[in-house]
């Protein structure tokens, strides 16, 4: 696929907004302003930028609690996100959900969710939902490798097969479910074919190209669109940081991360993007500080917001309603 | 007040809920049911039977035997806009979902903000008393009541079968609704305009002044037999049916204790961590200087229920239970 300057400027500007999103995270996490757990989204970029670029305002999407890049590449303000993360009520899910539960109704975008695998058995009866009601937006489910050991994978893929939803399944390959290798969990790693036992059609994909992941899915998005049931697509890719602030990383090593950094998505992409001519290297330097600018207003916004009242601790368990004399 | 009386006819606690299912999916097109077996079968317990012929595939709809990928679809069915009625064949199962249920259908709501509601509703058949041994006979709708976020009700009566489904699908937040297995082929008389009741208010069911039997789900047709056998000894129970295990109607429970200042609870959950704790738990802390007398609980023995029917039987709330530990509160402590 070949982008034109305007696409290849906007899948460049949001992949160095979740980098240096994630940047600024890490450091707002050593410094405490951030707590609990933060899973960082670098090295994995290319992923949330590609597919959220071809999918629509109609389309759900639910995520996993590494899902800081999905939120802002499904145009979740930074402000919104990083007041969620200080804990402010001006936060996306005000406060009471933090950097893994991030939740926004307006852009369909259903968390944010931490239980491995939990997020896929939502997103079948979302999509059934979807068929049911004779609408067109298809329900789109982030997950990781790791979640193919779960039931709820199987299970899900079954429902949905059988169903024939309009569910697109996004599995980020990184190669690890927290330290764990994806060799040592399963006995079969060819994760396209788990799908294809459910008779869910699928690929596997570069998750380091930014354009290939985009390319698969929009390809993918136009076979569920058409009625054809759900698609499944393993992105494979790799994160740079640790699995959360906690990590030693004693389960890989220094040399194959290193490796993994050389196909990092940004730089990749940059390098091609000058040598064919789609961006000058003035471009790359206008979006670094236009992100720059955008992550300085959105710690502005969070140190700006303000605590939720104690008094109010109990809210958002029920619906508040009229009870009955 | 109405003076105008409809017309009853006798028909079946299994019935009623069917009435309800039948009235909720002509109601609402956003109303559909699934679960194992809901639909060729005709239901585990035959609540469902009929209403695929009446209502199509899509409305009636099969699961395979995948608990949490079911329950969980309609979790993500009521964040789009239906109202799904999901059944779980029994609470045993359940387990199976408890996933789906705790992590996402009581905490979506909260953990984003407010910014979603859940409104399903779980049916699943509870208790013992079938001789379906250590897999198939428990209860845990005490369980589930610990859970902030879900609702969770027991109907007990033909009233509350045929009239709590529909306020519960019109609640905003996720209900689960305990049937216990031994009421299905309860008879009795239900007004033909029978509908929709509250699911906020326990129920008296039968008054009385000397002491207060607080119960729900299964243990109530025995709770009642046991104030009838109380009152031939001019013993004046009077029964609770919490219809509510969470909200607790504290309410009218420590309304009728002001009147008889004396307590059994009756509950088929094990007693420790049980139900039964949480009221009595609560009288201490709001009507301690009401009671006359300790508080007698009667619950499950603390045993996986066993098979053998003599042993089954021992380990449930009896009538005889009930009624000796009512004996021994207003006796023994005069």
């Amino acid at each position: 696929m070949t982008p034109d300057p305007i696409l290849a400027r906007k899948l460049l500007h949001e992949m160095v907004r979740i980098r240096r999103f994630e940047e600024k995270s890490a450091e707002l996490y050593s410094a405490g302003k951030i707590r609990g757990f933060l899973h960082l989204y670098i090295g994995e970029e290319a992923v949330a930028t590609g597919v959220m670029q071809a999918l629509q305002p109609e389309d759900a999407v639910f995520a996993t609690y590494r899902e800081h890049g999905h939120a802002l590449a499904r145009g979740l303000s930074a402000g919104a996100i990083m007041a969620e993360m200080y804990g402010k009520v001006e936060g996306c899910s005000h406060g009471r959900g933090g950097s893994m539960h991030l939740f926004d109704a307006a852009a369909k975008f259903y968390g944010g969710n931490a239980i491995v695998g939990g997020g896929l058995p939502l997103t079948v009866g979302y999509a059934l939902a979807q068929k049911m009601q004779q609408r067109t937006g298809l329900a789109a489910c982030f997950f990781g490798e790791g979640a193919i050991a779960e039931g709820e994978f199987h299970e899900s893929m079954n429902l949905a097969s059988l169903w024939n939803v309009p569910a697109l399944f996004l599995c980020e390959n990184n190669l690890y479910a927290m330290g764990t290798a994806l060799e040592r969990s399963e006995a079969d790693t060819n994760l396209v074919e788990k799908a294809a036992s459910y008779r869910i059609a699928g690929k596997s994909v570069d998750g380091m190209d930014v354009l290939a992941v985009l390319e698969a899915a929009q390809q993918a998005a136009q076979f569920v669109r058409a009625g054809n049931g759900p698609y499944f697509l393993e992105f494979r890719t790799y994160r740079f940081r640790a699995h959360s602030m906690f990590d030693p990383e004693l389960y890989r090593s220094k040399a194959e991360v290193e490796r993994w950094k050389q196909r990092c998505p940004i730089a990749g992409f940059s390098v091609r993007a000058i040598s064919e001519g789609w961006l000058t290297p003035q471009t790359i330097a206008a979006i670094e500080a236009e992100v720059a600018r955008e992550i300085a207003q959105a710690v502005e916004f969070a140190e700006a917001g303000t605590w939720e009242p104690v008094e109010t601790l109990t809210r958002d368990v029920y619906t508040a309603r009229v009870q009955p004399e | 007040m109405n003076t105008v009386t409809a017309p009853v006819i006798t028909t079946t606690y299994r019935e009623a809920l069917r009435m309800a299912l039948r009235e909720a999916l002509q109601r609402d097109p956003r109303v559909f049911l699934m679960g194992e077996d809901v639909g060729r079968y005709g239901g585990t317990y035959a609540v469902s039977k009929g209403l695929l012929e009446e209502f199509g595939e899509e409305r009636i709809r099969d699961t395979p035997l995948s608990e949490s990928a079911f329950v969980g679809a309609g979790i993500g069915a009521a964040l789009n806009g239906m109202l799904p009625i999901v059944e779980v064949m029994t609470c045993n199962f359940s387990l199976l979902a408890l996933d789906q249920i705790l992590n996402n259908a009581a905490t979506l709501r909260h953990m984003s903000g407010g910014q979603f509601n859940i409104p399903l509703v779980i049916r699943m058949a509870t208790g013992a008393g079938r001789q379906l041994a250590a897999q198939h006979s428990h209860s845990f709708e005490g369980w589930y009541a610990h859970i902030p976020g879900i609702r969770v009700v027991t109907p007990a009566t033909l009233e509350d079968a045929r009239g709590m489904l529909w306020t519960a699908l019109m609640d905003p937040d996720p209900v689960i609704m305990f049937e216990n297995a031994l009421l299905y082929n309860l008879e009795g008389e239900l007004a033909t305009d029978a509908g929709a009741v509250d699911i906020d208010r326990a129920a008296v069911r039968r008054p009385g002044s000397d002491l207060t039997l607080v119960t729900y789900g299964g243990s109530l047709p025995k709770t009642l037999q046991a104030a009838e056998r109380l009152a031939a000894q001019n013993i004046s129970a009077e029964v609770i049916d919490l219809r509510t295990l969470r909200p607790l109607d504290m309410t009218t429970v420590l309304g009728s204790l002001a009147k008889t200042h004396r307590m059994v609870i009756i509950d088929e959950g094990w007693k420790s961590g049980s139900l039964a704790a949480e009221i009595m738990a609560r009288v201490m802390e709001q009507a301690f200087y009401e009671l006359d007398a300790p508080i007698e609980r009667v619950c499950s023995a603390e045993v996986p229920i066993p098979y053998a029917r003599h042993l089954e039987q021992a380990a449930i709330p009896q009538v005889e239970t009930i009624l000796a530990a009512a004996l021994r509160t207003v006796k023994q402590h005069v």
